[in-house]
């Protein structure tokens, strides 16, 4: 039977067969607009997603606006990775082979004003960005803490509503940050260090620890479970707290930019590999202090500038951008990390109007 | 074909429908991805750059092929109005095909980010880093991709509009199914 025959046979539809047949239809396209809305987060309002946990992170005070959402204070800088080749063996990555590598940074610290006071950062942060000779980027977020304050992005949410403006107060209402910890166990060792860590005037005398696991890959395939650090050689000169509040909002940035000005800073990027049963997946939890260490390299910090106009400004410190030779673990924090920076960068590379670059003679943006 | 074919050749078709399943989970995953913080946001992302490529390369593949060999007409019976919003919405189809993946790929190249394929395997920047840039082609690559779900979906309700009401052969030059020249 031919297409001709086929189409010439078939009886004319009823109104009410036509009726029937737009009616399959449009459920057809209603039915595809559902399940695109489902997929898409708009029919479920409780799914935490980019958007709710970046605005929840935009209202913590200031105007953040132009700004990264979160370690919103910093500054750049430039310097260099010299690999001594010691972290071969555990991964191919190519800036762990021993040779130089540029790399680009920024120094922060964990608030959500861009304006506040350096006396306001109890967590001190190193952004890197460490680019190998074939084009493959290994960018990382580190912050002093030696362990993270909770273990999944939902408590990170949480925490986050706890730090926001209430409007009651003007300021975070006083009893939600302790309503978070009575209710967070996994967030003490976190709070005992915020408590009892000494204070410094300095990004130069801290060390920034990856907090998250990662796996590095070797030649022959095989994983090892790691987590690291960069170690200053600058031995911590502690401050009381109430001292740090004599030495105006920006003393983070003066002392780098003094301590630059003798001359470079160096760190040593330390990586701890992990015995079995070390937690991949928890980042509030240290893993024991016996663990193999191995000192794979050095990053010389040459120069710092403003983030206004500085080389770090338009990068997003994804910590999941890795070469081959690393790899993420199981902790479910790096891809929510991975997710927020993304949607943060997405907004203030669009208000950049609300950052704007340094003044030029002529008054205008570049 | 050009001369009285009443159907899609099979290559055509076989383009058409891959390409279908691919287009159609690009936008599941891209919206997916957006709008969540799990651990599905790095498998999805790691799925989205290579499908996209790879069907920006199909696309291209696919517009050589139509120019070459063109499409059935459409039934002499078929409304003016129909017929224009039929070829319109394939030109907006093609034009999409192409311009998505090559908005992703230029707005990641104007990010700063590395282009990543699989492993190694990396794309070369075709744009260059420029935060202004990246604004506007990241804006532009979400409205042309709910542009492209509402086109879809428009073409789907043709088809069956075709298929069910009209049953002019129009469905079956795509779908297959007994037609032959």
């Amino acid at each position: 039977m031919s297409e001709e025959d086929n189409l010439t046979r078939q009886p004319p539809l009823s109104p009410s067969g036509v009726a029937g047949r737009l009616a399959a239809i449009g459920g057809v396209v209603l039915a595809s607009v559902l399940v695109f809305a489902y997929v898409g987060g708009w029919l479920g309002p409780d799914r935490l997603t980019p958007t709710r946990m970046v605005a929840a992170l935009s209202d913590r005070g200031g105007n953040p606006l132009g700004h990264r959402r979160n370690h919103s204070k910093g500054m750049c800088f430039t310097g260099v990775f010299k690999a001594n080749g010691a972290a071969s063996q555990y991964s191919v990555a190519p800036m762990l082979a021993a040779g130089t590598y540029p790399v680009v940074g920024r120094f922060a610290i964990a608030v959500g004003n861009p304006d506040a006071s350096d006396i306001m950062g109890r967590v001190k942060s190193m952004a890197l960005r460490i680019v190998a000779p074939n084009g493959q980027e290994w960018r990382s977020g580190m912050n002093n803490s030696p362990v993270f304050v909770v273990s999944n992005p939902r408590d990170f949410y949480e925490l986050t509503l706890a730090q926001d403006i209430d409007p009651a107060f003007g300021k975070p209402d006083p009893g939600a940050m302790k309503r978070f910890a009575a209710t967070h166990p996994d967030s003490a060792p976190f709070i005992e260090w915020a408590k009892t860590a000494p204070w410094t005037t300095s990004w130069a005398d801290e060390a920034y620890n990856s907090l998250n696991a990662f796996r590095f890959i070797d030649a022959g395939g095989a994983s090892h479970l790691v987590r690291w650090s960069m170690e200053p050689t600058v031995s911590p000169t502690p401050v009381p707290h109430a001292a740090l509040a004599l030495m105006g909002t920006d003393f983070l940035e003066h002392d780098l930019v003094s301590r630059l000005s003798d001359g470079p800073l160096t760190w040593h990027l330390v990586v701890t590999l992990a015995e079995p049963g070390d937690p991949s997946n928890d980042a509030t939890k240290a893993w024991p202090s016996d663990r193999k260490r191995v000192d794979v390299g050095t990053l010389i910090v040459q120069k710092a500038e403003a983030e206004a106009d500085g080389p770090c400004r338009d990068f997003n410190y994804d910590p999941t951008i890795l070469p081959t030779g690393i790899a993420v673990s199981d902790d479910p924090l790096l891809p929510a990390r991975s997710a927020a920076y993304a949607k943060s960068f997405d907004l203030r590379t669009a208000e950049a109007a609300d950052y704007p670059y340094s003044p030029r003679p002529t008054g205008g943006r570049p | 074909m050009k001369d009285g074919r009443d159907s899609f050749s099979g290559a055509q078709r076989v383009l058409h429908w891959l390409m279908a399943i691919m287009v159609l989970a690009m936008l599941f995953i891209g919206v997916s991805m957006v709008s969540t913080l799990k651990p599905s946001f790095l498998i999805l992302i790691a799925i989205h750059k290579p499908l996209g490529i790879a069907i920006l390369a199909l696309a291209v593949l696919r517009l050589g092929v139509r120019l070459r060999l063109g499409a059935p007409p459409l039934p002499d019976d078929l409304p003016q109005t129909q017929a224009l919003a039929a070829k319109l919405s394939h030109v907006v189809l093609y034009a999409l095909l192409i311009a998505m993946p090559l908005v992703g790929w230029g707005m990641l190249s104007a990010g700063g980010y590395p282009i990543v394929l699989y492993g190694s395997l990396h794309l070369p920047a075709i744009l260059p880093h420029d935060d202004q840039l990246y604004a506007i082609l990241r804006a532009t690559h979400a409205v042309l991709a709910y542009m492209f779900i509402a086109t879809i979906l428009l073409h789907v309700a043709a088809a069956l509009f075709h298929a069910l009401i009209r049953r002019d052969g129009v469905f079956r030059a795509m779908a297959g199914g007994g037609a032959h020249n």
